[in-house]
């Protein structure tokens, strides 16, 4: 994994608990004695080297694209690519398709890989994708609520309900492969 | 449940059961998920936190009867009882000093602990004590599979398990051994160690006292990397080096034994003196003798210590601990006075103060 700021190899993994939300720093060892060193709690360093997405999406890549991505939003939960780059946490799960270049070059840079190898759930991503939709849904509710228009919160609503309760259903008919909970 | 009754026993990760657990402390799984039809911690409406938080109490309380879980609403609990479950490694300082809604569930042993609304949804991890990471990952399929048949996570095909932060998304897994390495820190070998392990994609922690500066030397050696490799890849790729590992310890150790024995054994029985004699010690310190008496004791120079009461001592002898067995707060000179008392009774048999 490399350092937040510069290529070295991070060797140094320092949780911040001043300034009130902790942060997790990963520092190579001279840009950690350096960080120590300092007094006051300092702010919060970019978690990624703004030149890893440059140089992810390669020499063609124009300026003007460049800048697109930078400032890509989240159309779910509104988060921008920005406020994920200085606080080191994305919003929703939508985000990762929102941005899925940028953290492309982000993930290249912390695992040197993009793809998933691991378990999956059952029915793959299936259910996932369904239940990210609820996410949007369920704030339009919220609106619509503060906004009076309780027919279309009360529509919202409902739907929720059903995309919940679909995905309820074929949870539970999984077949064979019970585990005790007693094990 | 009374956080007391926790008190009584040391709980799972220093039971000193185990597979070489003289340097083996523990092994621990820990899996990041979120539910996926919510958006991750820090965008959650208060109103979304709550509903999320209940709905993740609710389905742990369904699986609570079986497994016998404990659950507790941290952001309900008061500073001390939170540091004590930090020490205990119940939940994370994360957990303990965020606001908002939050909870830990974990059973009896204290083998299995599920965060809730840290810094993802779900936390979940699985501590054996001594090298089982094998047994632990097997405990830590087994919930993995029984939550999925009542929550969906937030699932990608491309990236796989979807966190909070990218650094832990695919498998959401970290995989760590937690071992104890006195020679290698006598013998001046743990910065060539660090950058070995570094190559290859592990990352070695000290055990942090209040400072930032590794304390007592016991070290966690974990996987960085949690995307594009399989949960078998991660489990192997920290259980193959600790055999290594252990080897450079045990060699170590001999090289002390061998090269000074004198200097040695002077070292270890100073260090057990201090702890039976002194009358005011900072929890540092402890933690720095104690490291030095456990390996003495495990070289077979200090007799007369059993390991489950040293092993004990490294986590009664922490702030929060001192002041449940004692009853009541305390503030930093009264905890240095009373830890010093402690471990005169513990360790020469000294009357006074009962410690319940």
């Amino acid at each position: 994994m490399k350092c937040q700021k510069c290529e070295q190899q991070a060797t140094f993994h320092i949780t911040e608990l001043t300034g009130g939300k902790p942060t997790e720093l990963h520092l190579c060892q001279e840009h950690a004695r350096e960080y120590l060193a300092q007094g006051s709690s300092p702010s919060p360093p970019e978690s990624i080297p703004a030149e890893a997405l440059a140089q992810y999406l390669g020499v063609g890549a124009s300026a003007e694209e460049l800048a697109r991505l930078q400032q890509a939003v989240c159309p779910v939960c509104g988060i921008s690519f920005e406020t994920f780059r200085h606080q080191g946490r994305l919003g929703c799960p939508a985000d990762y398709e929102a941005f899925k270049k940028q953290l492309e070059a982000v993930l290249i840079s912390v695992h040197g890989e993009t793809r998933h190898v691991g378990m999956r759930p059952p029915r793959g991503d299936e259910d996932a994708r369904q239940l990210v939709e609820v996410i949007r849904l369920r704030r339009q509710m919220l609106e619509a609520a503060a906004e009076e228009d309780y027919e279309r919160a009360s529509q919202l609503r409902d739907r929720i309900r059903q995309i919940e309760q679909q995905v309820a259903r074929r949870r539970e008919d999984v077949p064979g492969r019970e585990t005790s909970p007693e094990s | 449940m009374e956080l007391e009754s926790l008190v009584q026993e040391p709980g799972e990760w220093l039971r000193g059961a185990g597979r070489e657990s003289d340097i083996v402390i523990s092994s621990r799984v820990r899996l990041a998920r979120n539910v996926a039809s919510y958006p991750f911690v820090t965008r959650l409406t208060p109103q979304e936190r709550n509903e999320l938080g209940t709905l993740l109490r609710h389905t742990l309380d369904q699986l609570a009867g079986p497994l016998r879980l404990a659950y507790l609403e941290v952001d309900q609990l008061d500073e001390l009882d939170r540091q004590l479950l930090v020490e205990r490694q119940l939940i994370s300082r994360e957990l303990a000093e965020t606001e908002g809604t939050r909870g830990v569930a974990f059973d009896q042993q204290e083998q299995l602990s599920l965060m809730i609304l840290e810094e993802d949804h779900l936390r979940i991890q699985v501590v054996h004590s001594g090298l089982e990471l094998e047994a632990a990952w097997q405990q830590m399929e087994r919930m993995h599979q029984l939550l999925q048949r009542h929550l969906t996570f937030a699932f990608h095909d491309q990236f796989g398990y979807l966190t909070a932060c990218p650094t832990n998304v695919g498998t959401g897994m970290r995989v760590s051994v937690m071992m104890h390495l006195p020679a290698l820190v006598l013998t001046r070998q743990m910065e060539h160690l660090f950058r070995s392990l570094q190559k290859i994609n592990l990352a070695v922690r000290g055990l942090y006292g209040e400072g930032s500066q590794p304390v007592g030397d016991f070290f966690q050696i974990s996987n960085q990397v949690t995307l594009g490799r399989s949960e078998q890849d991660l489990l192997r790729q920290v259980g193959e080096v600790v055999p290594t590992i252990l080897e450079y310890e045990r060699k170590a150790r001999e090289y002390l034994l061998k090269e000074g024995y004198e200097n040695i054994l002077d070292q270890v029985n100073r260090a057990y003196g201090i702890l039976k004699a002194c009358r005011t010690i900072s929890s540092e310190e402890t933690l720095q003798l104690l490291s030095r008496v456990r390996m003495g004791v495990n070289m077979g120079l200090i007799q007369d210590v059993p390991l489950e009461v040293l092993n004990k001592l490294i986590v009664y002898t922490q702030p929060a601990h001192l002041q449940k067995l004692h009853g009541q707060q305390l503030d930093s000179a009264q905890r240095n006075i009373h830890r010093a008392r402690y471990l005169r009774q513990m360790l020469s048999g000294e009357e006074g103060e009962p410690a319940e």
